[in-house]
């Protein structure tokens, strides 16, 4: 049983997160956008999404350091752990809250403005499901495990963090997650949930950050394409003569 | 010198009467589906009045289009790169639904469902965005013939520095229309805008496009651009915007607005420019400069210096041919009738406007003088401040000459053809008054009042190697509809888009120049975008009374 959910379910999920995004950018690039909703309405929007989307990229950015930076590194650079899960908590706080008030603003805004409820697709509202499920836990985790200590001590860096790197390297070790406190077991399996999820919704607008606008020339040229003419790609054996 | 060519419209204003059969037919052809229901890749604005969206030039608040910094370089007025993208998970100066209007329809079923009653049954309109019962309160053309201006008109941002004036001589009151595309520019800040750089500038025409696969909906362009000519796909999350109908423009023929314009005041043809030196030209210190500033970057296609830098530039020969022969080019640079619509954005728009004589006109008939004598129409066009200084906003950023000099040429014009129509000889003294030439004088004429279509559009085709390969969009099914794809799973309009042409744009270009119609040319299918002008197409126009009573 540990087997399948810590190592046969996440490499699924994994999969299917990375062929999905290729096969939807391979098929979908008409579909791949952030559908936004602000032309219907902005008063709430105007707070709750650059909270949410702030608040994001703060815990995203938690968990890579969190996850990816093993104990020995921050060791070897004098930090202890003390000072470490100070600052973590503190970031993570921060960042959580931000995302959940801002989480709070957009699913009532959603539901209560007509026309942005009557624009939700049925997997939006899946994936609203999921992503809450998932931040719920976290806050979760961070409130109960890190401030009232809940069910003990227990030390994440050195349970789920050295398994999330042995799943990324190829070498599980699911006993690291099968003794990890509840709350991490159900925030890692929601996760992966919405990792298989990811492709499938307007969650791939993450992958399109616009980082290239900051070094690219503001005014695009571009040539009507001279390998294929017209709008639409030749059909597979009508190949151009001369 | 780096020359490219544009595709550019001069439109008269003297002869629009505000029928809207542009915009119509516009949206027949290109937003006529869920999600651009609001979306007007033109319209046709009464002035003074509010424009669409509304107030749209106030650029203090929508902080669209460009401005000069102190050290003489152009920024996006909205804010450079960082901030972009800073602001982009909620645009602070995206104007909402309301500032355009809630798109409705109306309950019909009800009429025909609901049973016998004393009352009659009513078709309530419902919103189109929520399924729910609205109330009508506004549209794209709520003010259209100064409807309301007692209320509306006095907030026209043009009025800005003459509003005290109108409002005192209201009575006097002057009106024309202003049909609006989107400019194509040649410093387009939708484009600088886009963090995604999925608008371009296509290098060949000029026209300005949104790459439907890389937009991703960050909204950046639509305020960016001034002249609120990019819109929102709300069902897509697309950013769409007028195409200058360049399928049409590749194989030669006018856009849907120009074809169907029932005044024929629109103009099309290429302008060739130095684009060395735009980002120059637009960033000249004055705002009254910027007219004559952009003129000085078109090139001259007479010049035997720039044929070859257009050679050099892999212009082909027929394009200079054309550019030679457009009378865009005409207009702009040789009588210089025409001007473009706000300059100050800084954009250089390329769709300018011949403005209109008719409030100037319109006056002296109504106080009962000879609207036709030279005299009275230079002394109109000395005394009648208001309207002068409210078209010198729009065309010049508020600078009175240049207008002044155009209306007087029209003025002239009008002077010397009335005698040439009552059959005496024209006056060339009339003309000369204005700077120009007797045989000028006529030319000009001949282009703003009896053009014949080969004259006002002229329009090279797409490189002829290129031109031919349209026609593999003949192949496609026209069956598969808007979007296909996964609809309920990722919402509307995914997978891969239909092409805008699924006819044959070769056959039509034939049919264009051929003397007779052939039968039942478009298998009943109407589209619009396809229409030449020519025959009558099943489905077009209600069948004839007669027809139907033989
Ligand atoms: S008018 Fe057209 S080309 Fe110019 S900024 Fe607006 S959308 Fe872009
Ligand atoms: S079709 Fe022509 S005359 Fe009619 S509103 Fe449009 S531009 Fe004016």
């Amino acid at each position: 049983m540990d087997t399948f959910l810590w190592v046969v379910f996440p490499y699924l999920c994994l999969a299917t997160f990375v062929v999905g995004h290729l096969w939807r950018y391979r098929y979908d690039k008409f579909g791949w956008t952030t559908r936004s909703s602000q032309l219907y309405e902005n008063r709430l929007l105007r707070f709750g999404s650059p909270l949410f989307h702030f608040g994001m990229l703060g815990v995203v950015g938690g968990h890579v350091i969190g996850l990816l930076i093993p104990t020995a590194w921050t060791d070897f650079l004098g930090i202890d752990d003390h000072a470490y899960h100070l600052v973590a908590v503190i970031g993570g706080l921060a960042a959580g809250i931000a995302t959940v008030v801002g989480m709070v603003i957009l699913i009532y805004r959603r539901r209560t403005v007509g026309p942005v409820f009557s624009a939700t697709t049925n997997m939006d509202k899946v994936m609203y499901a999921f992503l809450g499920a998932v931040i719920v836990l976290g806050m979760w985790n961070t409130i109960a495990g890190s401030i009232l200590n809940l069910g003990g001590e227990y030390n994440y860096r050195e349970g789920v963090s050295v398994w999330y790197r042995s799943f990324l390297a190829f070498q599980p070790q699911p006993e690291l997650m099968a003794t990890a406190p509840i709350g991490f077991q159900l925030h890692a399996f929601v996760a992966f949930v919405l990792f298989a999820l990811w492709p499938f919704t307007r969650l791939v607008h993450v992958f399109s950050a616009p980082l290239g606008y900051l070094t690219r020339p503001y005014i695009v040229y571009r040539s009507r394409s001279t390998d294929r003419l017209g709008s639409t790609p030749p059909k597979r054996g009508w190949d151009r003569v001369g | 010198m780096r020359v490219m060519a544009q595709m550019a419209m001069v439109m008269n204003l003297d002869k629009c009467i505000g029928c809207h059969t542009c915009s119509v037919t516009c949206k027949q052809a290109w937003t006529n589906r869920a999600g651009t229901e609001y979306v007007w890749f033109n319209n046709v604005e009464t002035r003074p009045g509010l424009g669409y969206p509304r107030r749209y030039e106030d650029q203090d608040q929508w902080e669209g289009g460009w401005v000069r910094k102190r050290n003489g370089r152009l920024a996006l007025r909205a804010g450079g790169r960082f901030k972009k993208l800073l602001s982009i998970f909620s645009n602070p100066k995206m104007p909402s639904i309301e500032d355009y209007y809630e798109p409705w329809t109306y309950d019909y079923e009800t009429l025909v469902r609901a049973p016998a009653s004393d009352t009659f049954p009513v078709a309530r309109p419902k919103s189109l965005l929520s399924g729910e019962n609205m109330s009508i309160e506004w549209s794209a053309n709520w003010d259209d013939n100064l409807a309301g201006s007692g209320e509306h008109a006095a907030t026209d941002v043009m009025l800005k520095d003459i509003g005290e004036k109108v409002k005192l001589e209201f009575e006097q009151t002057f009106m024309f229309y202003l049909p609006r595309i989107c400019e194509h520019c040649l410093n387009p800040s939708c484009a600088a805008s886009c963090p995604s750089g999925a608008i371009y500038k296509r290098s060949e025409d000029g026209i300005v496009l949104v790459d439907q696969d890389r937009c991703r909906g960050w909204r950046m362009c639509i305020s960016g651009c001034p002249y609120k000519k990019v819109y929102f796909n709300h069902k897509t999350g697309k950013a769409e915007k007028c195409t200058f109908c360049y399928p049409r423009i590749e194989v030669g023929i006018p856009t849907v607005c120009s074809e169907t314009c029932v005044g024929r005041l629109r103009y099309i043809g290429l302008m060739l420019y130095d684009a060395d030196k735009v980002l120059e030209a637009a960033a000249v210190e004055d705002d009254h400069d910027l007219y004559e500033s952009q003129r000085s970057v078109f090139l001259d296609p007479n010049d035997p210096q720039v044929q070859r830098e257009a050679a050099a530039s892999g212009i082909p020969l027929d394009w200079v041919e054309a550019a030679k022969r457009s009378p865009v080019w005409k207009l702009i640079n040789t009588y210089k009738v025409a001007l473009p619509l706000h300059p100050e954005y800084r954009t250089m728009p390329m769709v300018w406007y011949i403005p209109p004589l008719s409030p100037v006109v319109d006056i002296i008939r109504d106080t009962g003088h000879d609207a036709e004598d030279k005299g009275n129409l230079f002394a109109a066009i000395e005394a009648l401040r208001i309207p002068i200084g409210y078209l010198a906003n729009l065309f010049t950023a508020g600078d009175i000459g240049p207008v002044d000099a155009v209306l007087r040429k029209l003025a002239a014009m009008r002077a010397y053809m009335r005698d040439i129509n009552l059959g005496d000889e024209g006056d060339d003294a009339i003309a000369e008054a204005v700077g120009m030439s007797g045989t000028d004088m006529y030319e000009m004429f001949r282009l703003l009042a009896i053009a014949k279509y080969d004259e006002r559009y002229v329009i090279p085709t797409a490189h002829a190697e290129q031109a031919h390969a349209l026609e593999e969009l003949a192949t496609d099914c026209p069956v598969s509809e808007y979007g296909g794809g996964q609809q309920d799973l990722f919402g509307e309009g995914s997978g891969t888009p239909t092409p805008v042409a699924v006819e044959n744009f070769r056959m039509l270009q034939d049919r264009q120049t051929a003397d007779h119609m052939p039968e039942n040319p478009m298998k009943g299918r109407v589209n619009l975008l396809n229409w030449d002008g020519k025959g009558r197409p099943g489905g077009l126009f209600p069948a004839r009374e007669e027809e139907d009573r033989r």
